[in-house]
């Protein structure tokens, strides 16, 4: 085990056993660099059979026929499977993570394309996907809708007849905050400042597309079922109801994940075909997704349009926030959110700001679009909110002539002001939103940036520097306010030491990346004293893990990692008793050093932690229970509340609209850092998908509902090449309520970063008057925004 | 058809279909470490050392392997030690999910036969047909130096 | 992803190519790099019947300076165009733009002579040959005819080939005099096709003067196109900033772009003025240098 020579600076244990705060080198990695990683496409079973899915072509229609017979001669196509034949076992529609429900294959309407229309099951991969060239389907066109505006429009065709009290195609309604305090905060205004922007439609796209390999055993019953999931656990419930299987028969194995970002943590159409194909074949049945069936029909995100204004005084602070919300679902509302928050905690939209009023409205329309609405690389919709406030509070720094820096500090929270009541409803844990600002402003060198901005603009080039302080909320969530289908929001961990002092730790969340089997063990070292190198950690597999509701929206660290403390502390007490015993000492004469228990005033006199184990199974205390193991379910009694600020500095080709990066300096402070190695690569990752968002990724479509970014020579993400250089430095704030002081980092740069880069470009064009410019920020739209802006 | 390839190190002999993918033919040797990201020759998870040149399989069928040496990940260790390039990635932090890794090994371990001793700006620009989706390339970057320091020591 | 099926067979001469050609007829293609062909079957937007494999013909794959032009054979990378010297040497266009085509694992594979018959409007290679007035060599099993890049052109995806011809080489004048040139490729990302591009050469003659000139666009019309116009300004004429604007101004009208997800119309015509400008301007620093 090595660490590195950065380490913090607050260490409890030495690097041999390597807890908290140590740059543990990953232990997952040994498999990883030696390609031995297994992910789902890699699962191969006896008789193994391949599925395709023949999707729709077009975005709204009405399924006349379907004609199977010439896919179903093919030689080696082994059955096809249409909605049906679906029907008949009750399992054409299935539940969406927001209680709605979607169509499994289409047996009425299609109602986006790329919808799953039928699936062909063969021996041979080339074979099935040959065979779906020969399913003949009539479609009788309707008109496509592709935005909330023509969805919500008077007269607009119903997508969603196939329900029966739906007579218009709103999706939800949803409100937060006080409207009559707010409305009188904007009365008083001296300056009121609007700003009205679309977050485009995105996809989080993870290297490795969706999958499952179905195995139902028709002999037993059992169903085993590999799937690139973030949530097994509660896949395998959603499995059971769906399906109508008995719970106890169904097995989950999520193995390796290639990236999820939200885009595992819905049950798809695929993933229930290829469980009822294997189910009526008796074959394993595999299915994995081309990288177009992924993007054209999996798991979209964000696609809010937004409206939102400030109420300002004279002096510059803000009075209240209001916004509004139109969100495009697609054709099936499936956002994966907590029940009760219908535009996610997109209400977190106050930001990092201290004022007494905000109200929040959102709609969501249904629109001939994919379904998905996931929380890409985001706490349920946190990314809007963030966006839509640090965009804001920019725009209101020109109008009334402050510096968009000295203007934020103005209206943060202070330190002292935590825990913080926000109007929407949320409760603050802690941050020193000022300090994390200063600090990033001093490595930009911020004062002589905008001197040289001067010289620049008088020399016709066009410099920009922008910023975000962003706060998130994550860790979801404590059980009164946060439950998924009914599910409630905690995490699980079962710790067992085995009689040689090594150790196992199961879990309910599922890593994709993020490097759990080493954070994990980490926390465990810290609080048991054994070397991280020692401890196993296990998840991703139903039948042998406690059970928890995933990996996302930054839950990981806040819910399971405090579960993890808290289960080794347990038993560490239960430790310190065996060591009583064998120290023939009172427990409450021990001291506890990492690893090992002495006797008060006595250092000579001490057993390890690998003694007591050994201990729990050959030489328990007669009042003892043997062993030493233990499961904790932790139920978290709020969220958690990373913040930081980001600058980045831009220069703009005033001719073409081309603009780069120059600087780009990130301040994070998710808390203690369990692993600063890897703190930093979840930052980094998260803020090239930030930048992705704010130049060139996003997911577009024709009047006709065709998806435009259907691949990557459309749907780009950047390369090494055109990624920004990062500079990362950090802020420690622990949260007060998480046993180890951590909160999570996963999507803090995705969440943040993208109002910087924009608020970059717009700054070096603001003297000009331009406010906003939609995202993605492409050429053409910034060229068009200085043109408009001069000609006016 | 019938093919003749050396696949680290291995001679082997298969029939293949004409149109078998050679990032399927690689695949169903067992060697799964070669990953499949994209349809579109976008994303290089499946590059293979062809004759030592990164190629990315999923454009270019089987027979057309016919006798070329192929290296894969799994083929990369050598004398049952990782390369150093193994190493690298492992000590800079240059994965997560470790997807697109094999890939980026590969072509990174190509760059560093020809200059040992890559600036920045040389290894962004060597790697930039492999996407990666979890670091944001930094400590790649810094993993490829790292591995042509490793090298030069030796 | 998987392609359709069809039958294959990899000669080892260029007859044999030929002969093979010939017998297959119309449903048999060429596979020379397959970067664009391969990804083409996969989606299914291409299924031929039948492929020959021109790779494991040896002989192919040069890059020669031949008395007046450089000569680049069928088996030429893109890899090979950007580590040539004998380019490096002879054409600033040609270098300026290899290693902006596709990717570095793809410039691996892919060929010249493959992108130039490909004639993707979007594709890079056929704007740097219409610039420096290359000619294409086709041959079949009946002979050998040299195209001249103008004509091989002829619409979105389609060249001048017969039945039963390949692109056996390109040929790329060398300059009469000092020149220069540039590519300039606006992309979204490495690994793109130009939201569009303008390569520009010029020759200067011994009192300074502009004696040739080329300059083409890419991905602003359903074709690589040659500005006309604008070359016909510059050729005879001493240059000066304006001069090279109003070149600008003039290869802009020559473009013909679509409003797409990548940009308005206007503003690609706007990147055409800019780029001709800028090209020409290194350009002339080469010529000049």
């Amino acid at each position: 085990m090595t660490t590195t020579a950065d380490q913090s600076p607050h260490l409890h244990t030495p690097p041999e056993i390597g807890g908290v705060g140590h740059s543990v080198r990953r232990h997952e990695d040994d498999r990883f660099i030696q390609g031995a990683g297994n992910y789902v496409d890699d699962v191969e079973l006896p008789g193994m059979l391949h599925m395709a899915i023949l999707r729709s072509p077009v975005a709204h229609a009405k399924i006349l026929s379907i004609d199977t017979s010439e896919a179903a001669a093919v030689d080696g196509v082994v059955a096809v499977v249409t909605g049906e034949l679906m029907a008949e076992h009750n399992l054409a529609w299935m539940p969406t993570l927001s209680g709605d429900t979607q169509a499994v294959l289409a047996t009425d309407k299609v109602r986006f394309q790329g919808q799953e229309v039928a699936a062909v099951v063969a021996t041979d991969p080339y074979v099935a996907r040959d065979a779906l060239g020969l399913i003949f389907v009539d479609y009788e066109e309707l008109p496509a809708i592709t935005s909330p505006q023509q969805s919500l429009a008077e007269g607009a065709v119903l997508i969603r007849d196939d329900k029966e009290d739906q007579t218009d195609n709103l999706a939800y309604e949803w409100e937060s905050g006080d409207k009559a305090v707010t409305d009188q905060a904007f009365a008083e205004a001296a300056k009121i400042v609007t700003l009205e922007t679309h977050y485009p439609r995105s996809h989080p796209s993870p290297l490795e597309t969706c999958g499952a390999v179905a195995d139902v055993n028709p002999a037993s019953g059992q169903v085993t079922i590999y799937m690139t999931s973030q949530a097994p656990h509660a896949h395998r419930t959603v499995f059971a109801l769906v399906a109508g299987l008995p719970e106890q028969n169904i097995r989950i194995i999520s193995p390796d994940i290639g990236g999820g970002f939200g885009n595992k943590v819905p049950v798809y159409p695929g993933y229930v075909i290829a469980t009822a194909a294997s189910l009526l074949i008796g074959k394993p049945v595999k299915w994995v997704e081309s990288r177009t069936e992924n993007l054209i029909s999996t798991g979209f995100a964000r696609d809010y349009h937004m409206k939102g204004e400030l109420a300002l005084n004279n002096e510059g602070r803000i009075l209240g926030l209001r916004t509004e919300i139109w969100s495009d679902q697609g054709a099936f509302f499936a956002d994966a959110q907590p029940t009760k928050f219908k535009a996610g905690l997109f209400h977190i939209v106050t930001g990092s700001y201290d004022y007494p009023a905000a109200h929040v409205v959102a709609r969501g329309a249904y629109t001939n679009k994919a379904p998905g609405g996931v929380a890409y690389r985001c706490s349920f919709r946190v990314t809007e909110a963030s966006y839509m406030i640090e965009r804001l509070v920019q725009n209101a720094a020109y109008e009334i002539g402050m510096d968009p820096a000295e203007f934020r500090a103005l209206n943060f929270i202070k330190p002292e002001q935590f825990p913080y009541h926000s109007p929407t409803g949320f409760v603050y844990d802690s941050g020193d939103y000022e300090g994390a600002m200063r600090k990033a402003l001093g490595i930009v060198d911020y004062e002589s940036l905008r001197k040289e901005q001067v010289t620049a603009r008088a020399e016709g080039r066009l410099l920009g520097i922008g910023m975000a302080s962003f706060t998130e909320v994550v860790g979801a969530g404590n059980s009164q306010e946060y439950d998924i289908l009914g599910l409630k929001m905690f995490d699980s961990a079962e710790l067992r030491v085995h009689p040689t002092g090594k150790a196992i730790l199961k879990l309910g969340v599922k890593s994709q990346g993020q490097g759990h089997e080493t954070t994990f063990a980490q926390i465990v070292a810290e609080e048991l004293g054994i070397p991280a190198g020692d401890i196993k950690v296990l998840e991703g597999d139903t039948d042998n893990t406690p059970y928890g509701l995933g990996t996302y929206a930054s839950r990981s660290t806040p819910v399971a990692g405090a579960a993890t403390a808290i289960i080794s502390r347990t038993l560490r007490e239960k430790a310190r008793k065996i060591a009583a015993h064998l120290l023939e000492a009172s427990a409450a004469d021990l001291d506890w050093e990492p690893g090992k228990f002495f006797v008060k005033g006595s250092p000579d006199q001490s057993v390890t932690i690998q003694d007591v184990a050994f201990a729990a199974y050959t030489n328990p205390p007669p009042e003892e229970e043997p062993g030493l193991e233990g499961v904790h379910y932790y139920d978290p009694p709020n969220m958690t509340y990373p913040f930081g600020t980001y600058v980045v500095v831009v220069e703009v080709d005033a001719e073409t609209g081309e603009w780069k990066v120059d600087r780009m300096i990130a301040v994070d402070d998710c808390g203690v850092r369990i692993n600063p190695m890897i703190v930093d690569g979840q930052i980094m990752g998260g803020l090239t998908e930030g930048f992705a968002a704010a130049t060139n990724q996003f997911i577009t479509f024709d009047d006709d509902g065709n998806c435009i970014g259907s691949s990557f020579m459309d749907y780009l993400v950047p390369t090494a090449w055109e990624t920004p250089r990062f500079e990362l430095d950090e802020t420690v704030t622990p949260s007060p309520h998480h046993p180890i002081g951590a909160k999570g980092v996963g999507e803090s740069a995705t969440v943040g970063s993208p109002a910087a880069y924009v608020n970059a470009v717009i700054d070096a064009l603001a003297h000009l008057g331009v406010r906003n410019i939609d995202m993605p920020l492409l050429p053409d739209r910034v060229w068009s925004a200085i043109q408009d802006a001069e000609g006016g | 058809m019938e093919i003749n390839v050396t696949l680290n190190g291995t001679q082997r002999t298969d029939d293949v279909e004409p149109r078998q993918l050679l990032v399927d033919y690689i695949r169903g040797t067992g060697n799964t470490g070669t990953h499949i990201g994209c349809d579109t020759t976008s994303c290089g998870a499946c590059t293979v050392l062809v004759d030592g040149t990164p190629m990315k399989t999923c454009t270019m069928f089987a027979v057309q392997a016919t006798g070329k040496s192929l290296t894969t990940v799994e083929g990369l260790k050598q004398n049952g030690a990782l390369h150093p390039i193994q190493a690298a990635f492992k000590e800079k932090h240059g994965l997560q999910c470790g997807f697109c890794t094999p890939g980026m090994m590969l072509t990174s371990a190509a760059l560093l036969e020809e200059n040992p001793d890559p600036s920045e700006d040389d290894v962004r620009w060597a790697i930039s047909g492999n996407l990666c989706r979890c670091t944001g390339y930094v400590n790649i970057v810094k993993a490829v130096q790292h591995a042509g320091e490793l090298i030069r020591e030796n | 992803m998987f392609p359709p099926a069809f039958e294959y067979s990899a000669p080892t001469s260029v007859e044999e190519v030929l002969a093979t050609l010939a017998a297959e007829g119309d449903g048999a293609r060429v596979l020379a790099g397959g970067q664009s062909l391969i990804p083409m079957m996969k989606l299914r937007l291409a299924s031929p019947a039948y492929l020959v494999d021109i790779n494991n013909v040896s002989g192919l794959d040069y890059i020669e300076d031949v008395n007046g032009h450089v000569a680049i054979g069928a088996l030429a990378r893109h890899r090979d165009i950007v580590n040539s010297d004998v380019i490096a040497s002879t054409n600033h266009a040609m270098a300026s733009a290899a290693p902006w085509v596709a990717d570095p694992i793809v410039r691996n594979r892919g060929t010249l002579c493959g992108s130039v018959a490909h004639c993707d409007p979007e594709g890079d290679w056929n704007s740097v040959m219409l610039a420096a007035r290359a000619q294409v060599v086709a041959q079949s099993s009946t002979g050998e005819r040299v195209i001249p890049i103008d004509d091989f052109i002829v619409d979105f995806f389609t060249n001048s080939l017969q039945p039963g011809e390949i692109v056996k080489e390109v040929r790329v004048p060398k300059y009469s005099g000092s020149g220069g040139g540039a590519y300039l490729k606006l992309e979204r990302k490495i690994g793109d096709y130009a939201t569009v591009a303008v390569a520009s050469q010029i020759e200067l003659d011994g009192d300074g003067k502009i004696a040739k000139a080329g300059i083409a666009l890419t991905a602003v019309n359903n074709k690589n196109t040659r500005a006309s116009a604008a070359e016909d300004a510059l050729v005879g004429e001493t240059p000066s900033d304006e001069l090279f604007r109003e070149a600008g101004d003039l290869a802009s009208q020559a473009a013909n772009p679509e409003t797409n997800v990548r940009g308005t119309a206007d503003w690609k015509r706007e990147v055409v003025r800019v780029y001709t400008r800028r090209g020409l301007e290194t350009a002339l620093a080469q010529a000049q240098g």
